[in-house]
């Protein structure tokens, strides 16, 4: 698989390090990684960056998942890059919102690499 | 995500000590979920789960448990019908140590589940709200 760079915001730097290690254990070939720890973080990072996946919880201060979504259209380096919600206590509502608002999937913690492939691979339109 | 399973003892005498996390709930259901567990336990959790070694876990041992109580709280709610909405979850709390009392404000009972985790004692509550 080709390397691709990601984005991972979260307010847990212990999720963060989990996100990473999951993806890696699931076969992805990650050349870099970005941390951001909101919404707002992550739209700073993107202004500057240009990643190939984004990985969002939902329920974080200052900005949530769900703002950090909404506001994504109007970055020009996240067009067309694909949008994971990783979530625990995320509502229904919340994950509906989320896709509806251009989300391409979730994934519920606790989760495993495989897991994180099943719903990763697909979005990043390669083979797994 | 710990890439283990948790057993229920037989007997368990020995009240685990050392680290809580705590979660609390607000909104159709109100109160505090809880894992008490030993120090040398949560460094286990905090090892699998981040993948390193048990003398790497330093510093991410509080967030670890707390992610995990967050986690167990989370599932808790999202498995009980009309409670996935109508719930919200407080962002964990840890306490490190003993010596300490926790009054919670639910007067009502605690549901306390007592299990093991790679043969050390592990203890998960759920006090509610009257």
């Amino acid at each position: 698989m080709e390397g691709i760079a990601a984005l991972i915001v979260d307010d847990s730097s212990v999720m963060r390090k989990i996100v990473e290690r999951s993806l890696r254990q699931a076969g992805i070939n990650l050349t870099q990684v970005f941390e951001a720890g909101n919404g707002s973080e992550a739209l700073t990072t993107l202004a500057a960056n240009r990643v190939d996946l984004i990985l969002c919880d939902i329920n974080m201060p200052v900005m949530d998942g769900l703002e950090f979504v909404k506001q994504l259209p109007a970055v020009p380096n996240a067009k067309g890059v694909p949008v994971v919600m990783i979530t625990t206590e995320g509502s229904e509502a919340h994950v509906v919102q989320a896709l509806s608002l251009g989300a391409r999937g979730y994934i519920r913690k606790p989760f495993t690499p495989d897991q994180v492939k099943e719903h990763v691979i697909p979005v990043l339109g390669v083979k797994a | 995500m710990l890439g283990c399973q948790l057993t229920v003892p037989q007997t368990l005498t020995d009240e685990p000590t050392g680290i809580t996390s705590m979660v609390g709930l607000a909104g159709q259901l109100c109160g505090v979920m809880s894992i008490r567990c030993s120090k040398v336990s949560a460094t286990i959790m905090a090892s699998k789960m981040l993948g390193i070694q048990i003398d790497e876990v330093g510093p991410n041992l509080a967030d670890s448990l707390g992610e995990i109580g967050n986690m167990v709280a989370g599932n808790f709610k999202n498995k009980i019908e009309g409670l996935s909405d109508g719930c919200m979850l407080s962002v964990p709390t840890v306490i490190m140590g003993n010596d300490y009392s926790l009054y919670s404000l639910t007067g009502s009972d605690t549901l306390s589940l007592k299990l093991l985790f790679e043969n050390l004692p592990i203890v998960i509550s759920l006090a509610i709200h009257s």
